[in-house]
C-alpha cells in the first residue's frame, strides 16, 4: 500500500472541473470497489483523463496490488492495439464514452464515469512481486518499452518531493500536465501523500476555463514544462493577480537561462517560490530540485539531488569527475532508480536490473558550490513539449507509412526537423507524424534533401544536417 | 487590407488553415489549436495589428468569432 487515505478520510482529496469530488474516505471506498471487483493480482490499462474517475482507479490498482499501465486517453488506436497485443492486460479502466471502442469487451462496473472493462485475453504474463506500475517512456511513438516502477520506487519518491517542496495538507496543487505523464503523476503521488486537495482538470492554462477553476477554488500551485513557462511569459502571467499561488515547479526538459530568471525574480517579488528540477521517468520521477532561495542566485541550474539521492559525472571512460565545470554523462544513484524496462510482456517477472543507478544519458557539469546545469544529451531524443520523442522511432514509424523512403529526423527540443528525400511528400508527411505523434504542427519541420548523407558505414551523419536548422550551442 | 482580412490571414496562417474552414472555428475544434496553435495566434493577431493583448484577452479568445468581438471591443479594431 502506498498511501493510507483513512488517515485523512473526511478531507477531500480530488476535486474536479466537472464538480465531482471525492473525499480521502471516498477514494479508500472506490479503491476497494475495483479491488474487489478485479479480485486478483494482474495487469490493467488504464487510459487516462485528467479526471476523478481516472484517478480513483489508478489509486484503487496501486493500492490494492493490482498493476496499471498509465496512458494517454487519445493515444492513436493502432498504437494502443500494440500494446495490448505485446501486454495482454486482464482489463481496462477507460472512460465512458470511450466503452463503444471496445464492444468485444465485458463491463465490469462503472464509476465516476470510468469503466472497468474485462478483456478476455486468454493469456496473463507473470509479474514481479515488487513491480507497482508502468509508465511510457516516450508518450505518443506507441512504443511498447515501458518503465518497470516499484512499490518502494513510487513510495520513496513522492516522500522526497513531499520533503523537498515541505507539502502539507494545506496544499491545492492544480493539474496542468496528464496523469500519465511521470512528472504529472508525481505531483499527484506526492499530494495525496501528505493529505492535500488536489484540483483536477484537463483544461490548459490557454483556457480561460482553467483560471476560472484556479481562482475559485484558490490553487496553490502548478508544474510545466519548458513550454509552459513560455507561454505563460507570452500570455503576460506575470501581470495576473493570483494570490493563492505559493509554489510554481518546472520539470521535462531545460528551461532557457533566461526565462529561469524572469520566473525566479517574479516569484520573489510576489513571495512565492518556484523550483526548477529534474528527473526522469526512469528514475520513477525526480532526482533533482533547485531550492527556491537559491533560483535567482543559480538560475540555469537544475540544483542537487533530492534527499535520498546522489549526483556524480563521469567522462567517456567512465571515471568519476571530481573538477567543477567540466562537462560529463550525469549519474544518479538513489532508492527511486527504477528497476529497468519491459518491452514485451515476458519481461513483467524481471526483478531489479539496475540496483539504485541510472545513467542518465544527459551531460552536465557542476559548480564550485555543487549545482548542477545540464548542458546537452546523449541520447537522440528530443523533448517536444515536455513529452519525450525517441528519434529513431520516429524514423521508423514514417519508413514503416512511407514504404522505407528515406528519413533522418533530428532538431533540438520542441522544433522537431525531418529529413526526407521526396519533396512530394512534405505535407503528406508532417500531417502524418503530426497526427500520429499528437504534436502541434508548429513542432514539426519537413525538410527534402537530396539524399540522407551517410558516412561509409552505412550511419546517418546527423551533424551533417544541423546546418538546416541552428541546433543549441 | 481591410481589418476582416488581416484577421483571417493571421488565422489561415497560424493554424494553417483555409478561408473557408474559419467560421464557426473553436479552440481544440481542429488539431492545430491547442495551447500550442493558440500562442502562434496570439501573436499573429498582434502583429498584425499592432496591439499587445490583456493576458485575459488572450484565454477569452475561445472563437473565430470571439476573436473578433474582443478585438473590436478592446483594441479598437473596426471591422
Amino acid at each position: 500500500m502506498i498511501w493510507d487515505f483513512q488517515k485523512y478520510r473526511s478531507d477531500i482529496a480530488i476535486l474536479d472541473e466537472y464538480g465531482m469530488s471525492l473525499t480521502y474516505g471516498g477514494l479508500y471506498e472506490e479503491g476497494r470497489r475495483l479491488q474487489e471487483a478485479i479480485g486478483r493480482r494482474c495487469l490493467a490499462f488504464v487510459l487516462c483523463r485528467n479526471e476523478t474517475g481516472a484517478l480513483a482507479g489508478y489509486t484503487g490498482m496501486l493500492n490494492g496490488g493490482i498493476v496499471p499501465v498509465l496512458l494517454n486517453s487519445q493515444l492513436d488506436r493502432s498504437l494502443l492495439d500494440n500494446l495490448l497485443k505485446a501486454y495482454y492486460p486482464a482489463f481496462l479502466w477507460v472512460p465512458e464514452d470511450m466503452r463503444e471502442q471496445f464492444p468485444e469487451m465485458g463491463l465490469i462496473f462503472s464509476s465516476n464515469r470510468y469503466c472497468l472493462l474485462k478483456t478476455g485475453y486468454p493469456e496473463a504474463y507473470p509479474m514481479h512481486q515488487d513491480l507497482a506500475l508502468l509508465l511510457t517512456t516516450s508518450g505518443s511513438t506507441g512504443s511498447p518499452k515501458l518503465v518497470r516502477q516499484s512499490y518502494k520506487n513510487v513510495l520513496v519518491n513522492a516522500q522526497a518531493i513531499a520533503e523537498y517542496l515541505a507539502l502539507t495538507e494545506a496544499e491545492r496543487p492544480i493539474t496542468t500536465l496528464p496523469m500519465n505523464y511521470t512528472y504529472g503523476l508525481s505531483i499527484i503521488n506526492s499530494h495525496l501523500l501528505v493529505g492535500a486537495m488536489l484540483l483536477v482538470t484537463d483544461k490548459s492554462l490557454a483556457q480561460k476555463e482553467f483560471w476560472a477553476f484556479f481562482q475559485e477554488k484558490g490553487a496553490t500551485s502548478f508544474g510545466g514544462v519548458p513550454y509552459t513557462y513560455e507561454m505563460l511569459d507570452r500570455m503576460r502571467f506575470q501581470r495576473k493577480d493570483l494570490p493563492s499561488l505559493r509554489t510554481m515547479t518546472q520539470a521535462g526538459g531545460k528551461l532557457t537561462p533566461e526565462l529561469h530568471k524572469k520566473f525566479a525574480e517574479y516569484a520573489k517579488e510576489t513571495h512565492k517560490k518556484f523550483v526548477v528540477m529534474y528527473g526522469q521517468c526512469e528514475a520513477t520521477a525526480r532526482m533533482g530540485y533547485l531550492p527556491a532561495e537559491r533560483a535567482i542566485e543559480k538560475y540555469g541550474s537544475m540544483g542537487i539531488a533530492i534527499p535520498g539521492g546522489r549526483f556524480h559525472l563521469i567522462d567517456e571512460a567512465g571515471t568519476v569527475i571530481t573538477e567543477p565545470g567540466i562537462t560529463g554523462e550525469l549519474v544518479y544513484e538513489g532508492p527511486n532508480v527504477t528497476l529497468g524496462y519491459a518491452e514485451r510482456g515476458e519481461d513483467l517477472v524481471k526483478g531489479d536490473e539496475r540496483n539504485g543507478v541510472l545513467q542518465t544519458g544527459d551531460m552536465a557539469k557542476f559548480d564550485s558550490d555543487g549545482y548542477y546545469y545540464i548542458t546537452g544529451r546523449k541520447k537522440r531524443f528530443l523533448k517536444i513539449y515536455g513529452n519525450r520523442v525517441n528519434l529513431d522511432e520516429v524514423d521508423c514509424l514514417v519508413k514503416e507509412k512511407f514504404h522505407h523512403m528515406p528519413c533522418a529526423s533530428a532538431g533540438v527540443d520542441d522544433h522537431m526537423v525531418l529529413f526526407i528525400t521526396d519533396g512530394g511528400l512534405v505535407e503528406k508527411v508532417e500531417k502524418y507524424v503530426s497526427r500520429t505523434l499528437k504534436l502541434n504542427p508548429a513542432a514539426i519541420q519537413v525538410i527534402a534533401i537530396e539524399e540522407i548523407p551517410k558516412n561509409d558505414a552505412g550511419k546517418i551523419r546527423y551533424t551533417e544536417l544541423e546546418k538546416y536548422y541552428s541546433p543549441k550551442d | 487590407m481591410t481589418n476582416a482580412e488581416k484577421y483571417n490571414q493571421a488565422f489561415c496562417e497560424a493554424l494553417e488553415i483555409a478561408e473557408d474552414q474559419l467560421e464557426g472555428l473553436e479552440y481544440q475544434g481542429i488539431e492545430q489549436w491547442d495551447s500550442v496553435g493558440h500562442m502562434g495566434l496570439i501573436a499573429a493577431l498582434e502583429d498584425a495589428f499592432d496591439i499587445m493583448m490583456d493576458t485575459d484577452d488572450i484565454i477569452d479568445l475561445s472563437s473565430y468569432e470571439k476573436g473578433k468581438e474582443i478585438l473590436a471591443g478592446n483594441y479598437e479594431i473596426a471591422f
